[in-house]
């Protein structure tokens, strides 16, 4: 009877009635279509880009990464240098700034606002998330920048213009301008994320450390942010994210230009608006290929700094795990 | 080919379709035409309404002027739908090579290896727009300068060059006696975008100066030897409006919406002229006598006396020989409606300047020796 049974379970057909009676296979099965279909996107976007670069990668090697020339007009040469450290620096400073801006909030939100204030607070986070980039590009020429990027930016040249960092002439679009328009960009989305992992740590966590005695203070600082590291760096990885890839609003913004100087207060140019920029009126094919190995390139970089990023969460989530049981 | 621009190319298609959709007005009827004058061409049998769709793709330039032709012409002739793409003319060029839209727009002239990859294609003239020099500048008693300021013949190429840096260089004080210019920092603003304004304004600058030719070149979009990028018109307004000492270029239109000083630049002539429809005008008839074969022609630095020189024409691009002679029938009925009194009340209206009849005379000569699978369109 017992080996009649194994027999019955184990024939083709009745497994497949089985499997498919109750659609839990069905349902099952489009899951992972879905999951599926990301990962050939994303293989099939960097398959295209690698394609599409094929005349650009040819005609200038890896040295594209290390040139300054863009002159699509003259000598037809091209080089990425610009777009690249324009990329990473702009991206720098927005998480600079937006970081403690955004972590600052959350634990406001989370931990210290008072109930009246908590919604509708969380509420204009959000609303500011999904502003169009291009209403944050136009805000930021006419109002930003005047009101407040110029005035910051000559204080800044005034004070430490000795620096390279913050050398003059001072223009109004610059990378400083950029750089602290994508701050308020991806504030709202480390602060939405940061506030939810702050909800989301236990209470037993805020009455043992009160219980120890712990000031608010000491507990948000020494139990709370270290137990939600590893949430806290997937909010900034988010932003990140945003920053790399924002493209409208930066080119807005950021002046344009080729500039190599080290100075923030000088315009420069990003890898996104080059693209934004030059796509539409590419009118010869290794011009256009050199876009592509732009767009290749941001690819590669986003693709590695969330690997780096995911390691970096790795890590501190095992360090925290062994010391929250310890 | 490039399988990465025509998937591009898809979903714009795509997107234009559904905006077209949306955005398509209210069927009209021939009882409320508000465009009077023109009557429907008798067709001896009448298609029905928006049975003939038109695409074309290009140049953004003359976009607005477009929409409001296609706008006017839908209650002309109903049974004509056109869907235009403002992709900008390097995408126009490309997909009319391509052959995916029936018309291609572009502000550029098409060079040599553009007019071999697309065998048979033809540009035609439509309008013309001129660009003005902006200035943003406070002088020495701290109020805004107003006055239009001169530009002597290579002062901007040399500005754009770097070669003038301050505004009380002795080449502008020279040609400015009136103003007292201030010793100021020149802040160059120019298009970060690929445009055809860059390309007629860089074209410009090759003409008038040699150094600029040689060290930059004429192109959609240049490697500037100094200056602030802004994106689109509004992007180097912006710039210019917010530094001061600064200089930019926009379309025409842009500045006088914009109710800004139109700056006075010196011909070929050596006169200092503004820019206005007459003086483009004057710049077309200068070269319009005989446009050649091509009807491409570069306009800029005319030589009359009252010619201003930062000018240039919008194109349509079509295939001498249509596949669809149906089409092709109405894409010309159509063309020659817009360069009628109707079409050209549009243009003058939305500030661009319509092409002289010199000009136009050669337009439709070749206008009517389009074919339709090797045969004569006829009427």
């Amino acid at each position: 009877m017992n080996a009649e049974l194994h027999k019955d379970q184990s024939s083709f057909g009745a497994r497949v009635r089985n499997a498919w009676q109750h659609g839990d296979r069905l349902y099952r099965l489009l899951l992972t279509v879905a999951a599926l279909l990301v990962m050939i996107l994303v293989i099939g976007i960097g398959y295209e880009l690698w394609q599409n670069s094929a005349l650009s990668r040819q005609a200038f090697g890896w040295k594209f990464l290390i040139t300054s020339d863009w002159d699509p007009a003259l000598n037809e040469t091209f080089g990425a240098l610009p777009f690249i450290l324009g990329t990473l620096i702009t991206s720098f400073i927005a998480l600079l700034a937006a970081i403690p801006l955004g972590i600052g909030t959350a634990i406001f939100l989370a931990e210290l606002a008072p109930d009246w204030l908590r919604e509708p607070l969380g509420f204009l986070v959000e609303l500011l998330a999904a502003v169009p980039s291009v209403v944050y590009g136009l805000w930021g020429l006419f109002v930003y920048i005047p009101v407040f990027v110029r005035p910051s930016a000559e204080f800044l040249n005034k004070s430490l213009g000795f620096l390279p960092l913050f050398e003059g002439p001072v223009f109004g679009p610059s990378r400083l301008a950029a750089g602290l328009l994508l701050a308020i960009m991806v504030f709202p989305t480390i602060t939405a994320i940061s506030r939810d992992v702050f909800r989301a740590i236990p209470n037993s966590q805020r009455e043992a450390a009160m219980a120890m005695g712990a000031t608010r203070w000491e507990m948000i600082y020494q139990v709370l942010i270290p137990y939600g590291t590893s949430g806290l760096l997937g909010a900034i990885i988010l932003g990140l994210g945003r920053a790399l890839g924002e493209t409208i609003a930066v080119t807005m913004v950021i002046g344009n230009n080729l500039d190599l100087s080290a100075s923030l207060l000088r315009p420069g140019y990003t890898m996104a608006s080059i693209i934004a920029n030059e796509f539409t009126e590419a009118t010869f094919d290794l011009y256009l290929n050199a876009l592509i190995e732009i767009g290749l390139i941001l690819f590669a970089m986003t693709l590695l700094i969330n690997i780096i990023a995911r390691l970096l969460i790795w890590r501190v989530s095992q360090r925290t795990k062994a010391e929250v049981r310890a | 080919m490039l399988k990465f621009t025509r998937s591009f190319a898809f979903v714009l298609v795509a997107m234009s379709v559904l905006l077209a959709a949306c955005g398509a007005p209210a069927t009209p009827s021939a009882t409320e035409a508000p465009v009077s004058g023109t009557q429907a061409p008798a067709q001896p049998t009448a298609l029905p309404t928006g049975s003939v769709q038109i695409t074309g793709a290009g140049a953004t330039f003359p976009f607005p002027l477009y929409s409001r032709w296609f706008y006017d012409y839908a209650f002309v002739d109903t049974s004509v739908k056109f869907n235009y793409q403002s992709i900008g003319s390097g995408g126009g060029i490309k997909q009319i090579t391509e052959k995916t839209v029936d018309f291609g727009a572009s502000d550029a002239i098409l060079n040599d290896d553009q007019f071999k990859a697309a065998p048979g294609i033809q540009m035609f003239p439509i309008v013309a727009g001129a660009e003005a020099i902006v200035v943003n500048l406070t002088g020495d008693d701290g109020k805004a300068i107003t006055t239009a300021i001169k530009f002597p013949y290579t002062a901007v190429a040399d500005i754009y060059l770097g070669k003038i840096k301050q505004w009380n260089d002795p080449v502008l004080t020279a040609a400015n006696p009136d103003i007292k210019l201030p010793a100021k920092d020149i802040i160059v603003v120019h298009r970060s975008d690929g445009s055809g304004t860059t390309y007629i304004f860089t074209d410009y600058l090759s003409k008038v100066s040699a150094d600029w030719k040689s060290q930059v070149g004429n192109s959609t979009s240049v490697k500037w030897p100094v200056g602030l990028g802004g994106k689109g018109n509004e992007g180097v307004y912006g710039t210019v409006s917010q530094n001061d000492g600064a200089i930019g270029y926009v379309e025409l239109a842009y500045a006088v919406q914009n109710k800004t000083t139109l700056n006075l630049l010196q011909n070929k002539a050596g006169e200092y002229v503004t820019p206005s429809a007459e003086s483009t005008q004057s710049a077309i008839n200068d070269f319009g006598a005989n446009l050649g074969d091509k009807l491409a022609l570069s306009i800029v630095d005319g030589p009359s006396k009252s010619s201003y020189p930062i000018a240039g024409y919008t194109y349509l691009l079509l295939y001498m020989d249509q596949q669809d002679c149906i089409k092709a029938r109405k894409l010309i009925e159509f063309i020659n409606w817009a360069y009628g009194p109707n079409g050209t009340k549009d243009a003058t209206d939305l500030l661009y300047v319509p092409l002289p009849d010199a000009v136009k005379q050669q337009v439709f000569a070749k206008l009517a020796q389009v074919t339709c699978q090797g045969k004569p369109l006829g009427n």
